[in-house]
């Protein structure tokens, strides 16, 4: 298990492996939007916890049609799935592997590109708590997609269309952490509920995507 | 170890290319698949490796009793040869790295980046992976596809030794192993007559 997750770090920061795809992607997002808007800091301070957050998700989005499309194609799955580890736990460390790369990254940059979009102060502790705690369910839902649509060529499309509405929970209660917070408010509920999607969906998804993995392998 | 197949039948995309196949490999044998393309070596070998369920029939060992070598060999073009095969030797469990780089003579390759080795030496690399397994059944898919003739051999060294530790090997080939004392298994004969669509699961009901 452990063997696989350095595998996958390792892949990841060598030439080509993907490492700052998605930081890229929310960065353009974080710079653009302002150019977009218009300089009036009232306007941004308020789309500020939103659009930080559909940055996240769709760079999250970004690279996960490559999380098992590239061992399938070089055949490693096929082995991996006839290894001594449960298949449900590559798919589980394959996820962890997938928030270090990209979910961790835009947790750490997110305050930063929260001066870009005005976010009020009050918001920024929120809005890294909220990151921390929703991306790692955007890794698990979205490898339960990519364990879909393995196999499948030019698979992006589909997986962007299965894995967003997957996504939609996490983005409302994550985006309404930062702006309760930014605004003030108390956070108990969304966070909570956030807490409780990241959890269900880690505990209960790699079986699925497993289970999924199993049946485009055959 | 035995592995006893009764009366197998396996599918492919929904259809059933062999059936009534029973055959048995003991420790210590070896035996070579043969047959026309598309008779369903490959499909044989992906049902022993328990990678797809069989339409009927019984196994008397469990898929964790083997390794199976695909036409792909499942190789990290950007890791090095030595960094890829200690990747399957720690997800096996299994120490044996550098009996194994020996083995198949890629001791003098093991910093070069897997993207720079030729199709014979990924091969190499791919038969490598077999030894760090630690498995007793070796299930191998054309094994000596891109080999030259003195890797051939190497294969056969390699296969031998494992033989002779109380192994097993299933090969699908078209080509002369090297591998004399291997059984030969036509599968022509087991060719599955009625191939109608199963309607055995309902993903294959759509096939």
């Amino acid at each position: 298990m452990l063997a696989l997750l350095t595998r996958d770090l390792r892949l990841a920061m060598r030439a080509g492996g993907g490492f700052g795809l998605g930081l890229a992607f929310f960065l353009l997002v974080a710079v653009l939007v302002p150019l977009g808007v218009g300089p009036e800091g009232a306007v941004l301070a308020k789309i500020a916890p939103g659009i930080l957050w559909v940055g996240a998700l769709l760079a999250c989005l970004l690279s996960l049609d490559r999380l098992f499309a590239l061992d399938f194609e070089d055949g490693s799955l096929d082995l991996l799935a006839t290894a001594p580890i449960p298949l449900e736990g590559v798919v589980a460390v394959k996820s962890l592997a997938h928030w270090l790369v990209t979910g961790v990254p835009l947790v750490l940059v997110a305050p930063v590109l929260g001066v870009l979009l005005n976010l009020p102060v009050a918001g920024y502790g929120w809005l890294v708590v909220s990151l921390a705690l929703g991306t790692p369910a955007l890794s698990v839902i979205g490898a339960f997609g990519a364990a879909l649509v393995v196999g499948v060529k030019r698979g992006g499309l589909l997986l962007s269309l299965l894995v967003l509405p997957l996504y939609v929970p996490t983005l409302i209660f994550g985006a309404e952490v930062v702006k309760r917070g930014a605004g003030g408010l108390a956070v108990g509920t969304p966070l909570a509920l956030l807490a409780g999607i990241t959890l269900a969906a880690a505990a209960l998804l790699p079986f699925a995507s497993a289970a999924a993995l199993r049946v485009n392998l055959r | 170890m035995e592995l006893r197949v009764h009366d197998l039948a396996v599918a492919r995309g929904g259809i059933t290319v062999l059936e009534g196949l029973s055959f048995s490999l003991g420790a210590g044998a070896a035996l070579v698949l043969r047959g026309p393309n598309g008779v369903g070596k490959t499909t044989l070998l992906r049902t022993l490796a328990g990678l797809q369920p069989a339409v009927a029939g019984r196994l008397s060992l469990e898929p964790e009793e083997m390794a199976y070598a695909a036409h792909a060999d499942g190789i990290k073009a950007v890791l090095t040869v030595e960094e890829n095969l200690r990747f399957w030797a720690a997800v096996s469990g299994q120490g044996a790295v550098e009996a194994a780089l020996g083995a198949m003579n890629l001791a003098d390759l093991r910093h070069r980046r897997a993207a720079h080795l030729s199709a014979g030496q990924k091969r190499r690399l791919g038969l490598a992976r077999l030894l760090v397994t630690g498995r007793k059944l070796w299930l191998l898919d054309e094994p000596t596809v891109s080999l030259d003739a003195a890797s051939v051999v190497l294969f056969g060294q390699v296969v031998r030794q494992h033989l002779a530790a109380g192994g097993a090997a299933l090969m699908a080939s078209h080509v002369d192993l090297g591998i004399g004392e291997a059984a030969v298994l036509d599968l022509a004969p087991y060719r599955a007559t009625r191939s109608a669509v199963q309607a055995g699961g309902f993903d294959e009901a759509f096939v």
